[in-house]
């Protein structure tokens, strides 16, 4: 635990706020208020809600909690297709407790085990894996979602199931990628964005060099961040000393786990796996070109989306959902008229209701009355 | 025939015939050994004389337990029925004196795991000092039942002058909690085998009636007692906040939490504010006798790290808070339901 302590120390906080107040107060800086810098990954919202880091920045910084939470993004269609799949008697669903809650358009997997499904929380699609093998009369399916942090742990267990030769396991697939939702939002007028700071575990697998567009063509900052409060508060600095020295470039603060190029073992495990689908639909966001990925014709026997009948009812956000708003920066959660009253974590209508790491059920957990 | 010729639970155990004679005699009553269970009436008999004696109110109690697995390290079942209805009645300020015990069980039990649980409920109940003094058992036939469920009820005496209530949290007051937060939930996480995680972990179940005595008897002023079962101490603070009407802010960097346990919240994304425990107390006490308390309860083995964590506010009514290790404010959240972990 030393090891985390040393990235949340008060002492080194406070040193670190004092130099964001001072890069703060630079004449470029102050020329161009307000200075807005998304966090794109979930995690991180998690970390700036979970330390109170917002309370802590100084005025004229505001922080955009961006599209990176893969529960979030889910649509309920696709927690639809898992709950249809489900219902086959002979079916042990699989996946990570973030789905569990999910709402689909009726119901979530929770409420779907309570009536007698069989549904199960599983550490690891290894564990899917083990699952499968202890039940040889019945088929077992793994919800996998995430981004390219649980792709490669998703493709690994594909190649051992090839392996293997099991015949009774099969993936739903709901891995996306969050590259081109990055594009989208920068391509997209209504988003006004300064920085980024970015993924930290995605860029683990994937490295630097997917983020360089950002930089080059739309001369953003960016900074692969670690999820610890100083992670977050010297990625902070770093962005501002970007923005105040005319810069954008991709800087890497998580080095301690992030390599320049990623880990290479992972990324051709996922890519013999995984292609692109021309497009996917994204809970909050629409569709995004090449945003999502499924099972390449090689793996087609492991494809649940191939072998089960799945229903096809887009099932559109309510009317009065203001997500998109909310993740393109335009909006505070709490200005959405849903939050808190009609949408909250329990009963959520909203995509960033959902999880603990979506912005509106962040801030409705943790300040959802401005705390004095 | 004996019950030591026997390896498993039938039906038979529960049919009301011999084999459930021999389970109730061999078993519970030698295990509990009590001159109210021995008499095997439908219902224990307790002398009012002596009750009254001792104060002037009745505390009475109930729970029920289930948990998988029914042995974890630190406990069993059977402790946890024994322990968490002796707290529930401690915690009112209570002198727990007899517990009734119910049997649900599962076609297909050990023998001898059902006899390790039931020595280890005599264990726990002869060092508390109270007797079992009633109880039931059922056999359900399998797959009909998680192979053992208990419930205990229990009867103690509240003494004239004890008055503790979660209403009174006053502005200025204290909150202190008895030791490490989230022992329990940790431990039977990892004993599920589900995480393969390799950490020294053990549940803190134990009775917390000697240290609340003591508590009681150093600062008669003591507001409030809860065990900080289910929901964790983040629950304990928020029905003290909406009980009172005042606000509590806790100090996360106050907060004792094990190194190991820190490891599991870290792991899954969770908070050991949130987790269960089974032996620990949060209490609410005047600011002018906290620290003096404090020193009080760490004499005692149930209380060795006892520390204070948070402070009662004037307002707003209902709302538990956290000063974040950086100095931020933020709410106290209460999850919706289970605790899931983050993963994806």
């Amino acid at each position: 635990m030393k090891y985390t302590d040393e990235f949340r120390d008060p002492a080194r906080a406070r040193q670190l706020l004092d130099q964001i107040s001072r890069r703060m107060a630079s004449p470029v800086l102050q020329a161009r208020l307000p200075i807005r810098i998304m966090e794109v990954c979930g995690g991180h919202t998690h970390s700036i809600f979970r330390y109170g880091l917002e309370a802590l920045l100084p005025d004229g910084l505001e922080l955009i909690h961006g599209p990176g939470c893969p529960v979030c993004v889910l649509p309920r269609e696709r927690v639809d297709d898992c709950l249809a799949i489900a219902a086959h008697p002979d079916v042990i669903i699989t996946t990570f407790g973030d789905a569990m809650r999910v709402p689909g358009s009726r119901q979530s997997l929770q409420q779907m085990r309570a009536e007698g499904a069989d549904i199960r929380m599983v550490y690891s699609p290894l564990d899917a894996l083990q699952v499968a093998r202890n039940n040889p009369g019945k088929r077992v399916v793994f919800f996998g979602l995430g981004f390219e942090t649980t792709m490669p742990g998703t493709a690994l267990t594909l190649q051992q199931a090839r392996a293997e030769g099991l015949s009774n396991f099969f993936l739903l697939c709901h891995h996306i990628t969050i590259v081109p939702t990055l594009r989208a939002l920068l391509d997209d007028e209504d988003v006004c964005v300064d920085a980024f700071i970015g993924p930290g575990h995605v860029s683990m697998v994937i490295g630097l060099e997917p983020y360089r567009f950002i930089a080059e063509q739309y001369r953003k900052p960016f900074i692969i961040a670690g999820f610890e409060p100083l992670d977050i508060l010297q990625s902070i600095l770093m962005l501002l000393n970007q923005l105040a020295d005319g810069r954008a470039d991709v800087e890497n603060q998580y080095t301690r786990v992030v390599r320049p190029d990623g880990n290479r073992r992972a990324q051709q495990a996922v890519a013999e796996v995984f292609e692109l689908r021309e497009r996917f639909a994204w809970r909050g966001l629409g569709e995004i070109e090449r945003s999502g990925v499924r099972l390449r014709p090689a793996y087609a026997e492991f494809d649940a989306e191939q072998v089960f009948r799945l229903p096809v009812n887009p099932v559109a956000d309510p009317e009065d959902c203001r997500c998109g708003e909310v993740l393109k920066g335009q909006l505070q959660p709490r200005q959405c008229p849903l939050f808190g009253t009609a949408c909250t974590p329990s009963q959520p209508l909203g995509a960033l209701m959902v999880s603990s790491e979506g912005a509106c059920a962040a801030c409705y957990q943790y300040q959802r009355t401005d705390v004095q | 025939m004996s019950l030591s010729d026997e390896t498993l639970i039938t039906l038979s155990h529960g049919a009301g015939g011999r084999a459930m004679r021999r389970l109730i005699d061999e078993l519970f009553v030698d295990a509990f050994d009590n001159t109210e269970l021995a008499r095997l009436e439908d219902q224990a008999r307790l002398d009012m004389t002596g009750l009254a004696s001792q104060g002037d109110r009745l505390a009475f109690t109930t729970d029920s337990y289930v948990i998988d697995p029914l042995e974890f390290p630190g406990g069993n079942i059977g402790t946890l029925a024994v322990h968490g209805t002796l707290n529930d009645l401690s915690v009112g300020g209570a002198r727990p004196l007899y517990l009734s015990c119910a049997f649900i069980i599962e076609e297909g039990l050990s023998i001898g795991q059902l006899r390790r649980i039931v020595h280890s409920m005599r264990d726990a109940a002869q060092a508390a000092g109270v007797s079992i003094v009633t109880g039931d058992t059922k056999v359900v036939p399998r797959g009909k039942g998680d192979r053992l469920f208990i419930n205990t009820s229990g009867i103690g005496v509240i003494a004239q002058d004890i008055e503790l209530a979660a209403s009174q949290c006053r502005p200025g007051d204290r909150v202190i909690v008895s030791g490490t937060l989230g022992d329990h939930g940790a431990a039977i996480l990892q004993a599920r085998g589900d995480l393969a995680l390799d950490a020294d972990l053990a549940s803190d179940c134990q009775s917390l009636h000697g240290l609340i005595q003591r508590m009681l008897h150093a600062c008669p002023e003591i507001r409030a007692i809860r065990d900080a079962t289910r929901g964790g101490v983040a629950a304990i603070v928020h029905e003290f906040a909406d009980a009172s009407g005042r606000a509590i802010r806790l100090f996360e960097d106050q907060l004792p939490v094990k190194a190991e346990v820190r490891g599991v919240c870290e792991i899954l994304g969770l908070d050991a504010l949130h987790f269960a425990n089974e032996g620990k107390l949060v209490a609410v006490v005047p600011e002018a006798q906290a620290e003096r308390l404090v020193g009080v309860m760490r004499a005692h083995p149930a209380g060795q790290d006892a520390c204070i964590i948070g402070e009662v506010l004037e307002g707003p009514a209902g709302q538990a808070r956290i000063r974040t290790l950086l100095g931020a404010e933020r709410l106290l959240d209460l999850p919706d339901g289970e605790l899931l972990p983050r993963i994806c």
